[in-house]
């Protein structure tokens, strides 16, 4: 790819021009490791500061659940992005060409079941189907294995048929739901993507790089750019998670049509990791098994947290454009299969 | 520069990583069978810091070996906000901070999670007078075994106070899946003396009796099961808040 391409950039400002000298100005001063020394030094003096300024329980339940969400996506997050610094180093440039059939139409459907094989939630997807655009697969493809991954793997499957007891049509309908979501989204973007709206992964060259010096310079800058997204999704998630009463559930719970998109919208607000998303669901008797469906379909595919990190892997104007549809198709497919099932 | 950057901070990701999960201090977050994974995590966080800082590129030929990272406008430009930086946030708030378990606060806001756990196996309660049981063992049996393995035993209770409103207080554990995020409480009310002095958030231990009571939370119109307490007292939290 050429510096030409980049006519977008996911956070603000513009990107330096290329073949120019970038950070000649901004190093002349400061460099970025000893504002990080700074940074913990104020941070170790500060702290008894930081902990009286901490005390109510709001505050604390928002930083608990803030840490919570970091932490527990941490290992999938470093597995995901291990995976994609091994695709991009190890797999050969030709080779997902060579495997996925030659008809985009068809390639997307192949992919959407391929996310079968990744165990773990959204937050490891991410960086692999960035991994899979750079290696040459269309982007509709790499889209469904995106979407379809977090939902339809043993682990997630297995867990929800745990979460829903003497309930297997659960599972099935999961399956069948998320499925339909992730072809239906692949095949919209062939259908009325524009390429203009996709940034594709930039990653810094590989070429010319030794291996095992390629492998570490993916790993690490997959690592700071999904974990730095991750950290601004599990700010919102939490601010909404303590914000919002869950009380104003119990008032909608009654109606059907609005009770499958309040469950939806809850499942984007939350940013619930899909393995735990389907006890959550569960406890949510009061509402139709259509709407717990919803919630699950929904979840694993458009989150606060996912939304953040797919506007660092792929650009802002992709993902405003791509969360919304994905949100309708997944309530549209859910209420579909929820009321062939139930 | 980034590279240095990166794996300093990588690095410290890392770290906190190993001490939250070897101190155990990860159980207020995470549950606890998420402990090994996080050390895996924390092992590869370091190695990836350490290689990369011990590993030099060899030098291009303009002069900073790390100048073609930033060529092609990707994600770590200078002038533009390097989100790597925010990965020190969490991570020096989880080891400098270290938020407590959360506890009355998010369980007052939520339902009772208790149909999520029905379970409909009910062997009759080990041997032991009074016998232990979880809050979440006496609330199933309760609700869904209508109390009758539970009648005329002498039980004891354990977990936190949470507001009841006009039904005094709820004995209260939160159960988690993944992570503090999915938590949802199991709670049980307390009728019988409870002493005075005691807050919202304040561990005890309960021992009583099955009474048939049943009141709907407000939150979400689920049966919390009550307990006729004869003795409550004061205990420290544990080391393990949440049950998963």
């Amino acid at each position: 790819m050429t510096a030409g391409e980049h006519t977008e950039i996911a956070h603000g400002s513009g990107a330096p021009p290329a073949g120019g000298t970038p950070g000649a100005g901004s190093r002349s001063w400061v460099r970025p490791v000893e504002v990080l020394a700074v940074v913990l030094v104020l941070a170790l003096v500060s702290r008894g500061w930081i902990v009286g300024h901490t005390g109510s329980a709001r505050v604390q339940s928002w930083l608990t659940i803030f840490v919570s969400i970091v932490i527990q996506a941490s290992p999938f997050v470093v597995l995901g992005t291990v995976v994609s610094a091994a695709i991009a180093v190890l797999v050969p440039p030709a080779f997902f060409a060579r495997v996925l059939p030659r008809r985009p139409a068809l390639a997307v459907s192949v992919a959407a079941c391929a996310g079968v094989v990744l165990p773990g939630c959204e937050c490891g997807s991410v960086p692999v189907a960035g991994a899979l655009v750079r290696r040459g697969v269309t982007p509709a493809a790499a889209l469904a294995f995106l979407l379809s991954a977090p939902a339809i793997n043993p682990v997630v499957l297995v867990a929800t048929a745990v979460a829903f007891p003497g309930r297997p049509v659960m599972v099935l309908a999961r399956l069948g739901a998320s499925l339909l979501t992730a072809v239906v989204m692949g095949w919209l973007w062939l259908w009325a993507g524009r390429a203009d709206w996709f940034r594709p992964p930039a990653r810094p060259e590989l070429d010319g790089l030794s291996r095992p010096a390629a492998f570490l310079a993916a790993c690490r800058h997959d690592m700071t750019q999904a974990g730095g997204f991750l950290v601004i999704g599990a700010i919102t998630a939490a601010t909404m998670n303590v914000a919002v009463p869950p009380s104003w559930l119990h008032t909608v719970a009654g109606m059907p049509i609005v009770s499958v998109l309040a469950l939806a919208l809850l499942a984007v607000v939350l940013s619930i990791c899909s393995e735990a998303d389907a006890f959550v669901a569960a406890s949510l008797t009061q509402f139709s098994l259509t709407a717990r469906l919803a919630f699950l379909v929904v979840g694993p595919m458009v989150d606060l947290k996912l939304f953040a990190m797919q506007a660092g892997a792929f650009g802002r104007r992709f993902a405003i454009r791509f969360a919304p549809a994905t949100f309708t198709v997944a309530v549209l497919a859910a209420a579909a299969v929820g009321a062939l099932a139930w | 520069m980034s590279r240095q950057l990166h794996a300093l901070i990588l690095g410290l990701a890392g770290g906190a990583l190993a001490r939250l999960a070897i101190t155990g201090d990860s159980s207020r977050y995470v549950r606890a069978g998420l402990r090994p994974y996080l050390i895996a995590a924390a092992a590869v966080l370091v190695i990836v810091a350490v290689a990369s800082l011990w590993y030099r590129p060899a030098p291009q030929p303009d002069g900073d070996p790390h100048e073609h990272e930033h060529a092609h406008g990707n994600g770590h430009a200078h002038g533009r906000f390097d989100v790597a930086w925010l990965l020190v946030v969490p991570m020096l708030t989880a080891v400098l901070v270290a938020p407590p378990a959360l506890s009355s606060f998010s369980a007052s806001r939520s339902g009772t999670a208790l149909s999520a756990a029905a379970n409909s196996a009910m062997p009759p309660l080990p041997a032991g007078d009074p016998v232990r049981v979880s809050v979440l063992e006496y609330a199933s049996r309760a609700v869904y075994g209508h109390g009758t393995s539970l009648t005329g035993r002498h039980l004891t209770l354990s977990g936190f106070l949470v507001s009841g409103g006009p039904n005094g207080w709820y004995l209260t554990r939160m159960v988690i899946t993944c992570c503090a995020a999915d938590a949802q409480p199991i709670k049980v009310g307390l009728d019988g003396a409870i002493p005075a002095g005691l807050h919202a958030g304040n561990w005890i231990e309960a021992t009583g009796a099955y009474t048939s009571r049943v009141v709907k939370d407000s939150v979400n119109g689920e049966d919390i099961p009550f307990l006729q307490a004869s003795t409550v007292k004061p205990i420290p939290a544990p080391d393990q808040q949440y049950v998963s």
